[in-house]
């Protein structure tokens, strides 16, 4: 366990301001944070409580420019802006500037290990720096650092269900007999559904996880994108369908699935009693190992402080 | 049927007893074993009419089980159906059926417990704008491939969405296949696959 960390958090969402929340709870000090637009950083370290009151009463986090927070003198990047596509950017170039400097970067944001995986490794290896990123896949569940504990080699397969807004929906239409529309109307005001749900409902979330498990499995020998991924969401699947699928006993999951030959996510029949049939928005990975057989890990596959945990968790990880 | 939740969800063995008594993936043996098989013949009211329908068995290595002549029961075309039973193993018995035919007899349908294995997929969308008869009957032309049992939900009518559940018999290691042939009627129909999951992933 690495004691005592000082960590810059970029971004200010659910996720980065679990982080700085947090942090003091394992060790770490916050000496700086950022969201779009302010930051604020204090080489004794900030205070948490101030900073994220301020946040909430005004939008800010503090009176310097971003690029403070970036430039601060810090051993871990904690990278939890939003996830973009292609580019990855600002994402990627946070991590750049964070690897060039020989500091350590965890990432939240899925862009920069889902679009540029090579790219990020190799700057990885010109770098003292070590690049993380559990709190991408599954929120609170440790898959990444399990695969790696089994090491890739070891692990034949990934699938799950990886998308708690997709699962969410599923599960409702299944029990209530509602239709889509209402479902994700539900969804919506429980907060548990964007205003703009399409990244979930059309399964690209869950098949930049699954990119990310292709990358790892792969270990190098073959770089994936959201491009390789054959992607199917959620929106064409009816009410009728879910129903013959429980005359049958089985139900309909967004399934994930990864392997180094590919990545496919899209609507499944399993089993109604079957691991992979969660329900609600709890997240499954399922891993498919040569010497230890299946491995099911199931929990929350998003939230703030879960996820943050799996954030402050590769922190201990880190050399 | 086979009780299926919490088995497989790809591959079942469409015969209990044979489940029982064999391991499964126990591929070489089944291809190699005899199994009984029904054929179903419509043969025209003629003396030796039987008599040449029945000598491809044997000389095609089959073993007769019975012959049911229902001759009380002529079809419209004024044919008189026979049901036979026959042991023979899977090869022997297409040979069998492929004999048959040669010689001009009407075989109505051969071995339904030729199929092994069976898969059930989801089909979402115009299922029945887009001919869903010809949807089953490309499913039942292919020689390694059998519609087992289909169920239609369409709630809004036929003008919807609506959607169906195939339970698909296909020969043993033929499940990959069929899954293959139904995306890609789908695809031309527009239609949405619903797929089980591969192996053992539950």
């Amino acid at each position: 366990m690495t004691a005592g960390e000082r960590l810059a958090v970029l971004g200010a969402g659910a996720v980065g301001s679990s982080v700085v929340e947090l942090a003091a709870e394992y060790g770490h000090e916050v000496v700086a944070f950022a969201d779009s637009s302010s930051a604020v950083v204090d080489a004794d370290g900030i205070d948490a409580a101030a900073t994220l009151e301020r946040k909430r009463a005004e939008g800010t986090v503090g009176d310097d420019d971003p690029d403070a927070a970036l430039a601060a003198d810090y051993d871990v990047l904690v990278e939890a802006t939003p996830t973009t596509l292609g580019d990855a950017e600002p994402g990627f170039s946070h991590l750049e500037t964070a690897l060039e400097r020989d500091r350590h970067v965890v990432l939240a944001n899925k862009g920069p290990v889902a679009e540029r995986y090579g790219d990020v490794r190799a700057l990885e290896r010109e770098s003292a720096g070590e690049v993380r990123f559990e709190a991408t896949v599954g929120g609170a569940i440790p898959i990444i650092s399990t695969v790696e504990d089994l090491s890739p080699s070891h692990v034949t397969a990934a699938r799950g269900v990886l998308n708690g807004t997709a699962n969410f929906i599923l599960s409702r239409m299944a029990a209530e007999g509602i239709d889509y529309e209402h479902v994700l109307a539900e969804a919506q005001d429980l907060g548990v559904a964007e205003a703009d749900p399409t990244f979930d409902v059309e399964g690209t979330d869950a098949a930049l996880k699954c990119v990310i498990l292709a990358n790892v499995l792969s270990a190098g020998e073959r770089e994936f994108t959201l491009s390789d991924a054959d992607v199917e969401g959620i929106t064409n699947v009816p009410g009728s369908a879910l129903e013959l699928a429980a005359e049958d006993g089985r139900t309909i999951r967004l399934v994930g699935e990864a392997t180094r030959d590919g990545i496919r996510v899209g609507p499944r029949l399993v089993p109604q009693n079957a691991a992979l049939a969660v329900t609600g928005t709890r997240n499954i990975a399922q891993l498919e190992t040569t010497n230890a057989g299946q491995l099911n890990l199931s929990g929350r596959g998003a939230g703030g402080p879960e996820t943050a945990s799996a954030v402050l968790g590769d922190v201990g990880r880190l050399d | 049927m086979t009780p299926t939740l919490g088995s497989d969800a790809e591959t079942e063995h469409g015969d209990d007893a044979e489940q029982s008594s064999r391991p499964r993936g126990d591929i070489d043996d089944a291809e190699r074993e005899p199994q009984p098989h029904t054929i179903r013949l419509e043969l025209a009211d003629e003396p030796g009419q039987l008599l040449a329908a029945l000598e491809p068995i044997s000389e095609n290595g089959g073993n007769l089980l019975s012959i049911f002549h229902e001759r009380g029961n002529v079809t419209p075309r004024g044919r008189i159906p026979v049901e036979v039973d026959v042991e023979a193993t899977p090869d022997r018995f297409e040979s069998i059926v492929a004999a048959l035919r040669e010689g001009g007899v009407n075989v109505v349908q051969a071995g339904a417990e030729h199929y092994a294995e069976e898969v059930v997929v989801l089909l979402v969308g115009h299922l029945v704008d887009t001919d869903l008869s010809d949807t089953l009957r490309r499913i039942e032309e292919n020689p390694a491939t059998s519609v087992a049992d289909f169920s239609l939900n369409a709630p809004e009518g036929r003008k919807d969405t609506s959607s169906a559940r195939l339970r698909i018999a296909t020969r043993s290691g033929e499940t990959t296949a069929a899954l293959a042939l139904v995306r890609e009627i789908a695809a031309e129909k527009e239609l949405h696959v619903v797929e089980p999951l591969a192996g053992g992933a539950l």
